[in-house]
């Protein structure tokens, strides 16, 4: 949140979430699913749509509930509205796409304790209408989901020479295993975050 | 006995719940800039987390399956996780000051942690049929929690005395680091798998 002086319109929530407020990139927000899921670009896709949904969600709930909250019950209030709008996108997930629901598989319910949607409640749904909760909410998701497809589309490219599972490199390709497994998640996500603030002290000068 | 072995080597190093999983990446780069602090979290979560498996697993066992509720699974494991917390955060400061000086600051913070929730799944995920099973298996899993952050404030505190190229400087740099911890770590791969 910025200084409450220059309180930013809906359209300009929405639009920071995006990018100067990136949830990947700049605020660091819910690693673990950003590391987890993105060794393939169909997986960060889900997973960034399935996260954007209960932010979404558990925005417009918090926003509405924000005059009854109890100031000690509040994280349990946050946590239980995520932990509902979860069951429902995990149930979802199950019945319609059971392979993607298999291929996440404990990712999915720890989209309950990913920070970045317990920070946007705690930080914006809590204290704002309805209107800008909603703009806040699609923004901060759209910046989520581009983070989670930049890691996804440099690991599955390196990695397995394709992107959404079709062959785009040549067959001679040597398949950078490491890129698919755990370091390579630590490895590509510091690379990015390296080259946004390498841009970033580039137009400063 | 075999098992158990298995399990505690598998949990605590080889399928290391940080630098496998993911789980708990956000105290890991966050909190581990100092050896202390790293040990005071790293023992905080292994507590609650040891007492959050045993109680979901109990939960899940004696009261879901029986009840056929298990759809309700995820949202009664945030909140016994919840519950566990404030409990042990009562009962730490009132019994033993001492101990909540060293961790309880840090206690607040973990009921978002993604590693006891994940722990909490993955006992019913990896089909530990046994209380014994899944009490072992939680315990250890936080106590992979603890090497992974200790090692990591260690280096880290080396890390400050190096001259870090610009861009480079804090998120990027400390997630190279671990990434070549997790390559360490996946030299350990293949033990204790044959369960």
């Amino acid at each position: 949140m910025s200084d409450a002086a220059s309180t930013p319109t809906a359209s300009q929530r929405l639009a920071r979430g995006v990018l100067p407020e990136n949830p990947v990139f700049r605020q660091l927000l819910g690693m673990c699913p950003v590391l987890a899921v993105t060794n393939s670009l169909a997986g960060a896709l889900t997973m960034g749509l399935a996260t954007t949904f209960v932010l979404v969600c558990s925005n417009v709930v918090v926003s509405l509930l924000r005059k009854q909250l109890q100031p000690h019950l509040r994280i349990l209030v946050y946590t239980l509205t995520i932990a509902s709008f979860v069951t429902i996108a995990d149930r979802f997930l199950a019945a319609f796409l059971p392979d993607m629901s298999l291929l996440l598989g404990p990712y999915i319910p720890l989209i309950i304790v990913n920070c970045l949607i317990i920070s946007r409640a705690e930080a914006c749904a809590s204290k704002q209408t309805l209107a800008p909760a909603i703009a806040d909410a699609v923004g901060q998701g759209s910046g989520f989901v581009l983070g989670l497809l930049s890691l996804g589309f440099v690991r599955e490219l390196l990695g397995s020479g394709s992107l959404f599972g079709v062959r785009v490199l040549p067959e001679a390709w040597p398949e950078w295993l490491i890129m698919v497994l755990p370091p390579g998640a630590f490895l590509t996500l510091g690379m990015l975050i390296a080259v946004v603030n390498w841009w970033d002290g580039r137009r400063e000068q | 006995m075999t098992d158990l072995i298995l399990i505690a080597i598998s949990a605590a190093i080889v399928n290391n719940v940080v630098l496998t999983y993911f789980l708990g990446v956000c105290p890991f780069l966050g909190v581990s800039r100092r050896l202390d602090m790293a040990f005071g979290m790293g023992t905080a979560v292994t507590f609650v987390v040891t007492i959050a498996g045993t109680l979901t697993f109990i939960t899940h066992c004696y009261v879901l399956l029986p009840l056929d509720l298990a759809f309700l699974q995820y949202i009664v494991f945030i909140f016994v996780i919840a519950g566990t917390v404030q409990l042990v955060e009562m009962v730490v400061r009132k019994f033993q000051p001492a101990l909540y000086e060293a961790f309880g600051v840090f206690l607040p913070m973990i009921t978002t942690n993604c590693a006891i929730l994940g722990t909490c799944l993955f006992v019913w995920l990896k089909g530990y049929d046994t209380l014994l099973k899944a009490v072992v298996f939680s315990f250890f899993n936080g106590v992979g929690f603890t090497l992974a952050i200790v090692i990591m404030a260690g280096l880290r505190e080396d890390l400050t005395f190096a001259d870090v190229p610009k861009p480079l400087r804090g998120a990027p740099i400390t997630l190279f680091v671990a990434a070549i911890l997790a390559m360490a770590f996946m030299g350990f791969a293949g033990i204790g798998t044959a369960q």
